[in-house]
């Protein structure tokens, strides 16, 4: 975590410079707008090897006019479609500005930066979206965003002869909740109970990138015991939602036994949680400055730890070894490794293709400065070295929880809280390697209240990516690239 | 081993809620509750406390919304002989006001869907919705037809069509994108029909506030019978706010018993 300086450029610096970035190997991580006197700013955020630099430009309008970045980076097209909703920003050249998190017909005028429109409810547009693939005996099919299951609702609206897929579109509008214009004016600790809603089955990871952005600029360190606690609840959370992207994929592949004895462990994680803090998704543990209190650790915990590890190992390696499960995931939804890496994408998508990118370990934090962290690196990039990835992770995390809960057990300090000081001032960056990947948290305090927060979570990268797995399959793999992406639609929506 | 005898290796792990209390409860925190008056002289100590505005103070006595409350604990670390955290595995309550019910009163609706389900064994068809979510309640509601909640033994049924369904599962805060798909759900549903709103953020919006993109619940967009407050409830209170809803308990009873 770090008070990131931020370099002010000119309108086209800004452009060649994020450009260059990027192409010197680096990976644009945020970009995001914070208003100002006459317009607002324009802030992107790169990542290289020497750390995360955020680069600004001032924008005074309307009308917002940049030249696109897309073209050069596609990781910028859902930014760059997020902001002209939003903020009415134009980058020209960008190849579809269609809407991503508003209706696709909105009369009312972009509602940020914040003006009085904002408290007006923007009203839905139900018309379909037009089909872009045209050929013989193509038609399209709207999946969503009432889908059939417990799902979030999401709409994939796609284009296919029957069985290929040659384009997917999502939309991810249904589920836009205005969390960016939420976080206004709140204090800080309002905004910790915030994040920790962007994205429900991720809320440790975003509570801890949105409070280490603020203990940066702060410059405290949590005690310890904190940062163990932080580390226990942090990977049991990397442990379930692995379990649960692997239970999706073993429902879709009718692998009964497996499904059930998975949502067992699954459960059985959750209660050990809500063991350990009272919260089935580690709600309420982390505080400014570290947590609210220390794990109930007994000789119980480390028996039922090792208890669910057992049962992971056996059931995911049999998994592993079952032909009728791997043959649909193998070779299903390819993301070669210069995709990937063009989008900038995350986590164990990321990583099943190659790229070795895990924040605990390039950017450690918290309690992984001093915890070292296997990374997990496949090169399949399917859905089965997606799978393996996750499977990989998960077994290493029981041993970083054992770890945390060692260090709770014998901390000699009963100290929870390195208090921060009450009037914050300032512009910082938080991140956290969720399970879905990194997720980032710019921060901007006032005396201590928030002037702006932008979180970016992982899905809202990966989501992006979605339509680039599908050339080589069809209609049957759908739910498998949908569970090896391993995503929520509320932390990509907003 | 293989899966087949591997799936027999456990034995029984379902729950036999209702028919039995479940030990699980005192497991996690359901609720914020009220244990005393404020200190003497500091009714204004809960002034900014509460980042949803759950806590109103009537005459020095703290009276808790729970379902604006996310338990994110802030009152009961600052205010511990005030508030303190309950374990409860049984949360859903009626929806107020009940004139907002546009089939009528709560009572009348849960009546006919009981009469009507008594003729089909009390088998239920559930349909859910989500409405805006943080993606956490889905995780719950998925559960029910897990191994250890298995509502299908009570003859509870997940569907895919609206039109098969009794009974409306809504999560999510009420963004304003999904009103008109819910509605599209809701009006698919043959009568009688009962709607469970499913969470803090289904009830008031939870930690959100009104904006552009709506967010401050789903009682605006549906008529609600059943609030299951929590951020997010447990799959138990979500399973006793379907029971509740459908007319399986005795809504006055404070215990987890099958009405006979």
């Amino acid at each position: 975590m770090s008070d990131v300086a931020t370099h002010a450029l000119s309108r086209d610096e800004f452009a060649s410079t994020v450009t260059a970035r990027v192409a010197q190997g680096g990976r644009l991580a945020h970009l995001y707008a914070l208003a100002h006197a006459g317009g607002f700013a324009l802030h992107a955020i790169v990542v290289g090897p020497e750390g995360p630099l955020d680069l600004a430009t001032l924008l005074s309008g309307p009308p917002y006019v940049v030249a696109a970045l897309t073209p050069q980076v596609p990781a910028a097209d859902w930014y760059e479609r997020y902001l002209h909703d939003l903020y009415g920003l134009e980058a020209r050249g960008h190849p579809d500005l269609d809407p991503l998190v508003l209706p696709r017909s909105n009369a009312t005028g972009p509602p940020r930066p914040p003006h009085p429109a904002t408290l007006h409810p923007i009203p839905p547009d139900t018309t379909p979206l037009p089909a872009l693939v045209r050929g013989e005996g193509i038609f399209t099919i709207p999946y969503g965003p009432v889908r059939s299951g417990v799902f979030e609702s999401v709409e994939y609206v796609i284009e296919t002869t029957g069985e290929d897929i040659p384009r997917v579109q999502t939309r991810i509008h249904y589920k836009h909740r205005a969390l960016e214009a939420a976080f206004d004016g709140r204090s800080a600790p309002d905004g910790l109970v915030l994040a920790e809603h962007v994205e429900g089955v991720a809320s440790m990871a975003h509570a801890v990138a949105y409070a280490g952005a603020l203990e940066a600029l702060a410059e405290v360190e949590p005690p310890p015991v904190a940062q163990a606690t932080r580390l226990v609840h942090a990977e049991l959370e990397r442990v379930v939602n692995h379990l649960d992207s692997t239970l999706r994929h073993t429902e879709a592949a009718g692998q009964a036994v497996a499904h059930a004895r998975l949502a067992v462990t699954k459960e059985r994680v959750q209660r050990l949680r809500a063991a350990l803090c009272g919260s089935r998704f580690s709600r309420g543990v982390v505080v400014l400055g570290g947590v609210s209190a220390v794990p109930p650790v007994d000789d119980e915990t480390f028996r039922e730890l090792a208890r669910l590890e057992i049962a992971c190992r056996d059931d995911l390696r049999r998994l592993l070894d079952t032909p009728s499960f791997l043959d649909r995931l193998r070779g299903t939804g390819v993301l070669p490794e210069s995709v990937v890496r063009a989008h900038g994408a995350l986590g164990p998508l990321a990583r099943g293709s190659g790229v070795d990118d895990d924040a605990r370990v390039m950017r450690p934090y918290g309690p992984y400065r001093e915890i070292a962290v296997v990374p997990s690196v496949q090169r399949g990039a399917d859905a089965l070295a997606r799978q393996v990835v996750r499977t990989e992770e998960l077994l290493h995390s029981f041993s970083l929880v054992r770890t945390g809960l060692e260090v709770v057990q014998s901390a000699s300090s009963d100290a929870l809280v390195t208090p921060l000081p009450p009037k914050l001032s300032g512009h910082s960056l938080g991140w956290a390697e969720a399970p879905q990947g990194e997720v980032l948290y710019v921060v901007e305090a006032d005396e201590g209240h928030l002037r702006a927060v932008r979180p970016r979570s992982a899905s809202f990268v990966n989501l992006a990516l979605f339509t680039a797995a599908f050339p080589r399959d069809i209609t049957t793999d759908f739910a498998f690239i949908e569970a090896s992406f391993g995503l929520s639609v509320a932390g990509a929506a907003l | 081993m293989p899966w087949v005898t591997r799936g027999l290796a456990d034995g029984v792990v379902t729950t036999r809620y209702p028919a039995r209390p479940d030990g699980y409860g005192s497991g996690f925190r359901a609720a914020v509750v009220v244990n005393g008056t404020l200190p003497a002289g500091r009714s204004d100590a809960v002034v900014g406390l509460c980042p949803t505005d759950a806590i109103r103070v009537a005459r020095e006595v703290p009276v808790v919304d729970p379902d604006r409350c996310v338990l994110c604990g802030r009152c009961v670390e600052a205010l511990p002989e005030v508030f303190s955290f309950s374990p409860a595995l049984e949360t859903a309550h009626r929806s107020r006001p009940l004139e907002a019910n546009s089939d009528g009163p709560l009572a009348s609706t849960r009546t006919a869907l009981a009469t009507r389900t008594r003729a089909l064994r009390r088998s239920i068809y559930v349909r859910h919705v989500d409405a805006g979510s943080d993606g956490s309640e889905e995780w719950e509601v998925a559960a029910l037809t897990g191994p250890i909640y298995d509502v299908q033994r009570l003859g509870v049924y997940f569907t895919a069509s609206p039109r098969h369904a009794d009974l409306l599962l809504v999560t999510g805060a009420g963004s304003v994108a999904m009103a008109e798909p819910l509605r599209r759900t809701y009006d698919a549903m043959p009568a009688p029909k009962v709607v469970v709103a499913v969470g803090t953020d289904a009830a008031t919006g939870g930690p959100l506030r009104a904006s552009y993109a709506g967010t401050v619940g789903v009682t605006e967009l549906i008529p609600v019978d059943v609030v299951v407050p929590g951020s997010p409830p447990s799959p138990f209170s979500i399973l006793h706010g379907i029971l509740l809803a459908v007319g399986l308990l005795d809504p006055a009873s404070t215990s987890a018993r099958v009405r006979p």
